[in-house]
């Protein structure tokens, strides 16, 4: 009776995977129907789930209140730029640490993580400060900088993680074959590591776009991104949550249709390394 | 023109030293292998007239020239990897161009030569495959081809043969020598495998613990081996060295006598012993025979020999054969 208890086992675990899966998306959901809702609705307290009028005219709101598509450039530049910078820094450290390690290694790849560890309210003022006095606050370039800083690590610890993979004599086989570093680098290792940083810039572009910290603190209006277009719908006067989820339905719905297109390649890459 | 010279050339890590500063002098157009066992310093020895590796002390000359602080790439030397160390995301043509490709060469010359090479090594019909399409064999061919175009002063080899089946390997072992005679370039081959040694080399260097125990001519260190080391090394199956009363009547602390130079007999012999096992490989046979007094000895004789386990044989070591060793393990003249 193996067969059936294969069966009844697979039975379980897709039901418990959709189980936990759909409490993971439930507050995307449930944020995705509120911005279909009235005012009304949206603040019932018998919520509905479908059963109630759909409308667009949050949608049509936010639109007229606000310029959706300077927010979204704003959104892109600073994530897309700022994993970009992180990778043009971080494919040198991690092939530096992955191919020619030295005994301190492992003691800078635990304190770039120790950084994620602190929080970021704790160096607020230092930066803040620092923005202020070279004129980068509410730029795009500030933002920019700050948001490869905090992504670094991560990305430095990701690329080191591909790296260690890729066997050092191919490099070295290069290297007599008259490669120079950078020819090294461009034409054999990040060819061969390209899955690996692929799922680290797709993983890291999505952690810049719903950086809410920075972008929040350090913008106004000239540099705004997606996240300050969220908050800019909270107002004094009360909290309108039906425009607040229509607001919030757009500003993820890009990074949820480039992660709903890549799901592949981002499991491979946080799986990447697990089994050999 | 590739002669290589080391003049006291050392490598430590950290404290310790790998390789103890040594003297070698590899002349154009030799075929040299470096042959020892695991951990003797052969493959750091390669990668350090490679320039993978620096050196710690001492001088490397490359046809006369100081090249102990050039890159790699600038010694003109290729290297085959044991691995093949080929690149998984080219073709065959672009692994095999990709040096030219570095060393900024023209497409047109490039083309040129990647299907000469690929021609030499029957590799026409696979050049649009990648390496990951291809056999051990084709692939190790990819990786010789690579070092090929490049011209080199010569190549170096990391044990090239020993991912590679026993059948293939004899095969590759018949092909690098083919290819060495054609080229005539010089070659400096890693081995562990001492029949790969004395098939291939004019000139071996057995090592051991970093330090170059012998160098010579392949016969040269089977008819006289310089050392105990190189007497067990040298030859397959290995030398029967024997201590006791028997070497003190040649006035020697051990005798050394290989497998091949005993007269059998089922008469009887200068030693005679029981046969314990004996393999029967169709050309030859080989007796392993438990002499009291002595040890168990290996002895060659021809494949009809008629031994089984359990006979009686007569072991009688040709005089001229014997090599004689001191205390301290050397050769006595």
């Amino acid at each position: 009776m193996a067969r059936a208890v294969t069966l009844n086992r697979r039975l379980i675990n897709t039901g418990v995977a959709w189980a936990i899966g759909l409490l993971i998306f439930f507050p995307v959901l449930y944020t995705i129907l509120t911005s279909f809702k009235t005012e009304a609705e949206a603040v019932s307290r018998t919520p509905s789930l479908i059963g109630f009028d759909w409308t667009l005219e949050n949608y049509a709101e936010v639109n007229s209140r606000a310029d959706y598509p300077r927010y979204f450039m704003n959104s892109v530049i600073i994530a897309f730029g700022s994993v970009i910078l992180g990778l043009i820094i971080a494919v040198p450290a991690a092939w530096s640490m992955a191919f020619v390690p030295s005994k301190r290694t492992r003691g800078i790849l635990m304190w770039m993580l120790s950084t994620k560890m602190l929080p970021p309210v704790g160096v607020l003022i230092p930066i803040y400060l620092l923005f202020r006095d070279w004129g980068l606050l509410d730029s795009r370039v500030g933002l920019v900088f700050v948001l490869t800083m905090v992504n670094l690590p991560i990305i430095v610890w990701m690329l080191f993680t591909y790296f260690r993979e890729i066997p050092g004599e191919i490099l070295e086989a290069a290297r007599m074959d008259g490669a120079s570093l950078k020819n090294e680098i461009l034409h054999v290792l990040t060819p061969m590591a390209l899955p690996g940083i692929a799922s680290t810039m797709l993983l890291n572009v999505i952690l810049a776009w719903n950086e809410a910290f920075w972008t929040l603190v350090l913008t106004t209006t000239n540099a705004a991104p997606l996240t300050a277009f969220i908050a800019s719908f909270s107002s004094p006067e009360g909290l309108f949550y039906a425009k607040l989820s229509a607001a919030s339905t757009m500003a993820i719905a890009p990074v949820l249709i480039l992660g709903w297109f890549s799901q592949k390649q981002l499991v491979r890459g946080l799986t990447f390394g697990a089994v050999k | 023109m590739g002669s290589i010279t080391l003049k006291q050339v050392a490598k430590r890590f950290d404290q310790v030293e790998v390789i103890p500063p040594l003297d070698l002098s590899i002349e154009n157009g030799e075929f040299v292998v470096f042959v020892g066992p695991s951990g003797c310093g052969k493959s750091t020895l390669l990668r350090l007239i490679a320039g993978l590796e620096d050196v710690s002390d001492g001088v490397i000359e490359i046809d006369g020239t100081n090249a102990t602080e050039l890159p790699p790439a600038k010694r003109g030397l290729a290297m085959v990897f044991q691995s093949y160390a080929l690149y998984p995301h080219m073709s065959v043509r672009k692994n095999i161009a990709f040096p030219l490709k570095m060393a900024g060469m023209e497409q047109s010359a490039i083309d040129e030569k990647v299907n000469y090479a690929a021609k030499t090594l029957n590799l026409a019909d696979y050049i649009d495959r990648r390496p990951g399409q291809l056999s051990g064999g084709q692939r190790q061919r990819v990786a010789i081809g690579r070092a090929i175009v490049r011209e080199p002063a010569a190549f170096l080899f990391d044990e090239p043969l020993s991912n590679l089946d026993a059948a293939l390997r004899g095969n590759m072992r018949l092909e690098i020598s083919e290819l060495h005679q054609k080229l005539a370039t010089t070659m400096v081959y890693v081995t562990h495998d001492q029949v790969e040694a004395m098939t291939m080399a004019d000139k071996i260097v057995v090592l051991r613990a970093g330090n170059i125990e012998q160098v010579g001519s392949p016969l040269e260190l089977y008819r006289s081996p310089a050392n105990l080391f190189v007497a067990g090394f040298i030859g397959s199956p290995a030398m029967n060295l024997v201590e006791g009363p028997e070497a003190e009547k040649l006035g020697a602390h051990t005798i050394g006598v290989r497998p091949e130079h005993f007269e059998l007999s089922r008469e009887g012999g200068t030693w005679t012993g029981r046969v314990g096992v004996s393999e029967h490989l169709g050309s030859d046979t080989f007796l392993r025979v438990d002499v009291d007094g002595v040890g168990t000895l290996t002895a060659r004789a021809d494949g009809e020999f008629p031994a089984r386990h359990g006979d009686t044989v007569g072991l009688t070591p040709m005089p001229e054969r014997v090599h004689r060793f001191g205390t301290d393990g050397l050769r006595l003249a």
